[in-house]
């Protein structure tokens, strides 16, 4: 017999600064709380080596420390978290089943927190070499190209932040972009030009990532004249946009365009008592913000909709 | 009671590829945040296999050589090597019982 579901107020599922702040909300509101986390606690910004535009730390935080901190402060409430993954929501009347990997939990309201991923350009090379020189993160693996020449693909923040990381360590750094000027902010476009070490290709993609034990060149192409040519690199980082983490979702909650997930300025998605907040968001700024304000946010509004 | 034990270049032939149980090498460093969402997962690891798996911590600041010997160029990495040979290769965060089926299938 199929062992039956444990019942919580509130299940959150994710657990980076969205995730964390809700759990931090509901469980000070006394309401049973349970967040399940595939990876590790602290999402995407456990990458960052310091956070220098969250308010309250004016001389900047490392991205652990900040979100340890806030896992801290969610579990001295009561926060209890899972690691498992979910696979699925199941909508039963007034309660919502979380499907996971470890088992199914019953909940009267849920906050989907579970962010966004980096976006594979998914050419040839990138996934055999991935970890071999080719990056996701420059915060992570720069060191290991030290004095080597990198490529860094788009040319969105993310882009040009990977691109000033690797200065640190690169002989040379070549952006390459698909359009002819950067979506970056000004002020990282205008740090961008002013580094000897970075160079521009304007109007280009990659066709292929090419090496042997590890990455040694790149097959690039002028999308304006089909010009071929190859580049030789030890690393390719690629920062060509995010993916949210939402295929369970489909044909459960309304997403937009690119998969993220719609949502009103209370949080509420598209099914009464499901609620979504952070990167997962749609038009979320992605930033650590933005994501601890959206936590609050859904878990207010949680609580309203479990206590009428 | 079993805890990781961290290792200088010098120390990786016995440590390592001498040894006579699989061993799990942690690469890491103290500037990578997702390594630090490693260590008390191979911590706990550690003690759950004691005697049967050993585990080494390698700092990739400190040991270059080893990490760029085994093709390192991400971390966290953990290479599972068994009779001195690589047989397993993780790249990036992991839960514990994803890496438990690893460490069974190397025993």
């Amino acid at each position: 017999m199929a062992k039956s579901p444990k019942n919580y107020d509130i299940v959150i599922i994710g657990g980076g600064p969205a995730g964390l702040s809700a759990g931090i909300y509901t469980s000070r509101a006394r309401l049973s709380s349970l967040l399940v986390e595939k990876a590790a606690l602290g999402g995407q910004i456990i990458n960052a080596r310091s956070v220098e535009n969250y308010p309250g730390f004016a001389e900047g935080i490392g991205g652990i420390d900040l979100t340890q901190s806030m896992h801290r402060q969610a579990g001295k409430f009561g926060l209890e978290t899972l690691t498992a993954e979910v696979t699925g929501i199941e909508i039963n009347g007034e309660r919502k089943l979380v499907k996971t990997s470890k088992g199914d939990f019953s909940a009267k309201a849920v906050i989907i927190t579970g962010g966004s991923e980096r976006q594979k350009l998914g050419i040839p090379g990138e996934a055999e070499f991935t970890g071999r020189g080719v990056s996701y993160c420059a915060t992570c693996d720069g060191a290991f190209f030290r004095d080597k020449p990198v490529a860094v693909v788009g040319g969105g923040n993310a882009a040009i932040t990977e691109a000033l990381e690797l200065t640190k360590f690169a002989s040379k750094i070549t952006v390459i972009h698909r359009r002819d000027e950067l979506r970056a902010t000004r002020i990282l476009q205008e740090k961008a030009f002013a580094e000897p070490g970075i160079e521009i290709l304007w109007d280009t993609v990659v066709d292929e990532i090419l090496g042997e034990n590890s990455v040694n060149q790149i097959k690039v192409r002028n999308v304006k004249t089909g010009q071929e040519s190859f580049l030789d690199v030890s690393g390719v980082f690629m920062a060509v946009g995010f993916k949210p983490n939402t295929d369970y979702l489909r044909g459960i909650l309304a997403l937009d365009a690119i998969g993220a997930i719609v949502a009103t300025g209370r949080m509420e998605t598209s099914v009464p008592g499901i609620f979504a907040a952070g990167d997962i968001r749609s038009n979320s700024i992605r930033q650590v913000i933005a994501a601890a304000g959206d936590g609050a946010i859904a878990a207010v509004n949680a609580e309203k909709y479990i206590t009428g | 009671m079993s805890k990781p034990v961290e290792i200088e270049e010098a120390a990786f032939n016995e440590a390592v590829l001498q040894a006579k149980t699989p061993v799990l090498v942690d690469f890491w460093a103290p500037w990578c945040g997702p390594c630090r969402m490693v260590a008390p997962v191979v911590e706990e690891l550690a003690e759950d296999y004691d005697g049967r798996v050993s585990f080494v911590k390698v700092n990739v600041d400190d040991s270059p050589r080893i990490a760029t010997q085994y093709d390192v160029m991400s971390i966290p990495t953990l290479i599972v090597f068994k009779d001195g040979q690589p047989v397993d290769t993780i790249i990036g965060f992991r839960p514990k019982d994803e890496l438990k089926k690893i460490l069974e299938t190397a025993l």
